[in-house]
């Protein structure tokens, strides 16, 4: 059975669903149509997915150096 | 210094300068992360660093205790790149975006699921782009939108905090974090279709390192 305008409201707040922005009223109703909606759930777990793939691929290492000379600026003056 | 402030118990609260490496020095890893994303390049973001820890030492006896370190940092690091990289960045930043449908690239995606199947959308994703081309990817928005996209996606800063951090509403943030993020998307598809059009990548391509990173 297709729910188009509960999916239209669960995708227009897909976001704020997923940073845990909403309220738990707002959140318990889409996680409502999510357990009666496979499409949508399949949606936001794909975008949950890739962004933890983007986080997890976008980490870089502070060069040793920069490091150890920030460590020496540091120091109280006392 | 301290009878000063056991004398003073509004004080008291306040941040211990010389714990401040100890409690700053573990995020040095996810700032450089995001100077390299706000600069695009690596001699800046280190400069950056270097003066974000630099200033944040300074001011550390006004750092609140209790309140978010990893927050206020970010603050500083935003506020130190405005001020002091922003006006040097080759390209200026004014441009906007073209607007891309909601779930561009998990539309795309779903025909090319379906045809391998037994394949997670994980898995589809993990092979669609590399982690060069999610930094570019990242790095190409402009910055309005870069910079929330930056601290909610890969850093996982709450709407509020990142308004505080970029000084702006949360309804600002919002905006530009759904817009950034679809961007996001199809700048990640237009990547990974490029990529498959060409022929196999030759090992020549593949030796050059990029002297940046």
């Amino acid at each position: 059975m297709s729910m188009p305008d509960k999916c239209d409201d669960a995708i227009a707040q897909l976001y704020e669903f997923l940073d845990g922005e909403l309220d738990d009223a707002a959140r318990a109703r889409i996680e409502a149509h999510l357990r009666e909606c496979s499409p949508c759930l399949e949606a936001f777990d794909f975008e949950a997915d890739l962004r933890r793939i983007v986080s997890s691929r976008c980490r870089d290492r502070v060069p040793e150096e920069l490091r150890e000379r920030i460590r020496g600026l540091l120091q109280p003056s006392d | 210094m301290n009878s000063a402030a056991q004398a003073c118990p509004t004080l008291a609260r306040m941040a211990d300068p010389s714990t401040f490496a100890d409690d700053a020095m573990p995020f040095m890893d996810a700032l450089y992360t995001a100077a390299l994303r706000m600069t695009r390049n690596s001699a800046d973001a280190e400069d950056l660093v270097q003066e974000t820890y630099l200033r944040a030492f300074r001011g550390y006896g006004r750092f609140e205790e209790g309140t978010n370190l990893r927050a206020w940092l970010y603050r500083i690091l935003t506020n130190t790149f405005i001020n002091s990289y922003r006006s040097k960045q080759r390209r200026p930043d004014e441009s906007d975006l073209a607007d891309v449908e909601d779930l561009y690239l998990y539309r795309r995606l779903g025909g090319l699921e379906s045809s391998q199947r037994g394949r997670s959308a994980e898995d589809e994703l993990m092979d669609l782009v590399t982690d060069g081309e999610v930094k570019a990817a990242v790095e190409a928005l402009p910055e309005r939108f870069r910079m929330p996209v930056l601290l909610a996606d890969i850093e996982g800063f709450a709407y509020k905090e990142i308004a505080e951090i970029l000084d702006v509403p949360i309804g600002t943030v919002m905006s530009r974090l759904h817009r950034g993020r679809k961007a996001l998307q199809k700048a990640l598809w237009d990547f990974a279709a490029e990529r498959r059009l060409l022929p196999t990548p030759s090992a020549a391509g593949a030796a050059t390192d990029d002297p940046g990173r």
